[in-house]
């Protein structure tokens, strides 16, 4: 059974609605910008791809959760509205969340000078559980969309958006539903966590010029851009798509997934996890890998990650590797949403048969060996894949299709 | 379902010890309980585990104790099946919070009460970077992959108790429609850290006071334990029959759980019941929490596992039901294989 898709939704720092990321993507436009709702002072990475909100206030933005929660919710209402499907949706909602907690602003107000003190002062404050539980950010959507069942709420990292992916499509063949959400929302960027990613190494400190950051497969790669943003897709079996009359943008085609069993941050050095996940996506899609017409790259823009995405793609793909590019180039590392996101512009790309560049290309990689799309571009394709490769070892990859001629 | 999904391998430990042969009495004894470390909170405190036997200390230093106790006991499930030279097609379904936070640097902040600016800095100086890979709620899931070389695929699912009931169902469902061979799925939850109590504290609804059994008491009590399932196609001395979950409102959640249990395999004569949920209940079954406190993402893999220690021991059938404390339902039934 093929598993069709009948709306997107997105959210980034380019804007808000699908059409409005795609029309900036194609002309390769940059999100990235200095952090400006909290102090940056004395930070080594002091920008990201912020979605600032109007309830961000001064000296008190909005935790990871409530952000993430919105950002998901404008995502998937806007997938929701544009697949005409009613409310309550019959299905179930799989979604990739970042992991939450309080926050140092909220600590610091319940005012207890040590830890006895602020579980004292923290008792009873359900308005505080029910941000902080980590079921809480998908509960609340899954009860405003009306979604069936236990919400699916996954973290496998920068795969989480994909896992999010594969787990509907599981749950729609295996007969369990009909039609499911497949989403990502992400919101880390708070201090703390800019901070832990700074002291992994893991972040450009391009302070000085922002928005050339973010530059997957360049010799002066230094580092991923921290990203806010969210990702929509509603999925549903083709039989209950075509009996609704609904339009089909898309298929997603396949998905696979490898645990990496060698290091918490980096990849087994042959690149073996990533190319099972990329071959097993592939498979699962029934195509080979002569008939994928584009990646749209994990590409954070690491010197290790770009690197062995590189190599990885070289092995699945032999001597000819198809064009890849890495939006995360214009709108940062949304982490949990990236997959969802990636998606939606893979559906994107395939319907309008345009590619997405990958902008601030001044210096290529020449070791990498790839077409990396330094601008949009018209192309003739009929499927994309869509890559995440997540910290911890969970790498994921996706098979989008294209709607029309079917 | 089209193929029957069996339990080859169980693996615990908690504060009654290490390993099914300290669990399989876990109803009879008396629970183990710490009245002061968090007081007015009792937890039921980890028992000492061979942490030092099971994970190679170059992992083990990337790790805190949650990491670490769901890690050992993903190796006791895999070498309780003898599976250790199947773990290259494993797949890994993983219940998970958030790993430990470094409370001294906490209280630090919290006594300093800092600026902004002196808050991040404060952050910059005295957050360990290996803290954040032992603190990410996937990095489980992925230190059992790297300890264990569990290679197949890796899910890790978020959502306190309901998550742990959400992971054993998608390790079984994908087993019984053919989409994997093999299915390792569980938990793990460490009671005894500030930010656990923080959190649920919360809610309002932490036992305060001496020890008194759930029945017998309006709220919860947090207790640590790991508890992971490798579930597979053949072998095995019990059969995981049924797992049905839900969510929705609080106030629909006994209609959901009756439907869930009429949905479930019709109970057999001699079953034995266990209630996993962390408060009282007019509902039937031997009291978890009163063994082991409420484990939240550990507690539902824990009830099915120690149903599947009563269906080795001879029980026709072992019959979970558990509520969130916030949210969720969930049934799950064993059987003999």
């Amino acid at each position: 059974m093929r598993i069709a898709v009948t709306g997107l939704g997105l959210v980034t720092a380019l804007g808000w609605g699908a059409e409005a990321n795609w029309a900036a993507m194609r002309e390769g436009r940059s999100g990235v910008r200095a952090i400006t709702r909290f102090d940056t002072e004395g930070l080594k990475t002091r920008f990201a791809a912020c979605v600032d909100l109007p309830d961000d206030r001064p000296g008190a933005p909005l935790s990871v959760a409530a952000r993430a929660r919105r950002l998901g919710e404008a995502a998937i209402a806007e997938a929701l509205a544009q697949s005409g499907l009613p409310a309550p949706f019959p299905g179930p909602l799989c979604i990739g969340l970042p992991p939450v907690e309080i926050e140092w602003p909220q600590r610091l107000a319940l005012g207890g000078a040590d830890y006895p003190a602020l579980i004292a002062a923290a008792s009873g404050r359900v308005d505080l559980q029910e941000e902080f539980l980590f079921g809480a950010t998908a509960t609340h959507l899954a009860e405003r969309f009306g979604t069936r069942g236990v919400p699916q709420t996954v973290t496998t990292a920068c795969a989480s958006g994909s896992s999010a992916i594969q787990m509907a499509i599981e749950a729609i063949r295996r007969g369990e539903c009909e039609a499911a959400i497949a989403a990502g929302a992400e919101a880390s960027l708070q201090p703390e966590t800019l901070i832990r990613f700074s002291l992994l190494q893991a972040l450009s400190t391009r302070n000085e010029a922002p928005e050339a950051a973010s530059r997957p497969f360049t010799l002066s790669r230094d580092g991923f851009v921290m990203a806010d943003g969210a990702g929509a897709l509603i999925l549903e079996g083709e039989d209950h798509a075509r009996r609704r009359g609904a339009a089909i943008l898309g298929w997603v085609l396949g998905a696979g997934e490898a645990a990496d069993t060698f290091h918490r941050t980096r990849s087994t050095p042959d690149g073996s996890a990533i190319i099972r996940a990329m071959e097993r996506a592939i498979a699962d899609a029934g195509l080979a890998p002569s008939d994928i017409g584009y990646v749209n790259a994990h590409g954070t823009s690491t010197p290790e990650n770009d690197r062995m995405e590189a190599m990885a793609c070289r092995a699945v793909f032999g001597g000819a590797p198809p064009p890849v590019s890495s939006t995360k180039s214009m709108i940062g590392h949304t982490l949990s949403a990236a997959g969802a996101i990636e998606a939606a512009v893979c559906l994107l790309a395939l319907r309008d048969q345009i590619l997405p560049p990958t902008i601030n290309g001044d210096d290529p990689d020449p070791e990498l060996g790839l077409d990396t799309v330094p601008a949009s571009r018209p192309h003739a394709f009929r499927a994309a894949l869509s890559n995440s490769f997540g910290f911890g070892g969970q790498n994921v990859s996706v098979v989008l299709g294209r709607a029309d001629g079917d | 379902m089209t193929r029957p999904v069996h339990i080859l391998g169980l693996g615990l430990a908690s504060s009654l010890g290490d390993g099914a042969a300290a669990h399989r009495q876990w109803a009879q004894g008396a629970p183990v309980v710490d009245e002061a470390r968090f007081a007015p909170h009792p937890v039921h405190p980890l028992a000492p585990l061979p942490f030092a036997e099971s994970i190679p200390r170059r992992e083990s230093r990337q790790m805190e104790d949650w990491q670490r106790l769901g890690t050992h006991a993903a190796g006791l499930a895999i070498a309780d099946a003898g599976a250790q030279d199947r773990v290259a097609g494993m797949d890994l379904v993983v219940a998970a919070g958030g790993g430990e936070r470094d409370p001294a640097l906490d209280a630090q902040i919290l006594a300093a009460r800092p600026s902004e600016p002196a808050l991040h800095a404060m952050l910059q100086s005295g957050l360990r970077p290996t803290l954040f890979l032992a603190q990410l709620s996937n990095l489980l899931a992925g230190s059992i992959s790297i300890v264990h070389k569990v290679g197949g695929s890796s899910r890790t699912l978020m959502g306190e108790e309901i998550a742990g009931a959400e992971a054993l169902r998608m390790a079984w469902a994908r087993i019984g429609a053919g989409t994997s061979d093999l299915g390792l799925a569980g938990g793990a939850f460490i009671a005894e850290r500030p930010e656990i109590m923080l959190l649920h504290a919360m809610g309002g609804r932490l036992h305060r006071g001496p020890w008194a059994p759930m029945d017998a008491r309006p709220g919860m009590v947090l207790g640590s334990a790991g508890a992971f399932l490798l579930l597979g196609t053949e072998g095995g001395t019990a059969r995981l029959a049924h797992v049905g979950t839900d969510q929705g409102r609080p106030e629909g959640s006994e209609a959901r759980l009756d439907a869930l249990l009429a949905a479930a395999p019709a109970p057999l004569p001699g079953a034995v019941e266990i209630w996993a949920g962390p408060f009282g209940t007019p509902r039937p079954g031997l009291r978890l929490a009163d063994a082991f406190g409420h484990a939240v993402e550990a507690a539902f893999p824990l009830a099915v596992a120690l149903g599947a220690l009563a269906v080795q021991a001879g029980a026709p059938q072992a019959r979970i039901a558990m509520q969130g404390a916030w949210r969720g339902e969930a049934v799950a039934v064993v059987e003999q294989a």
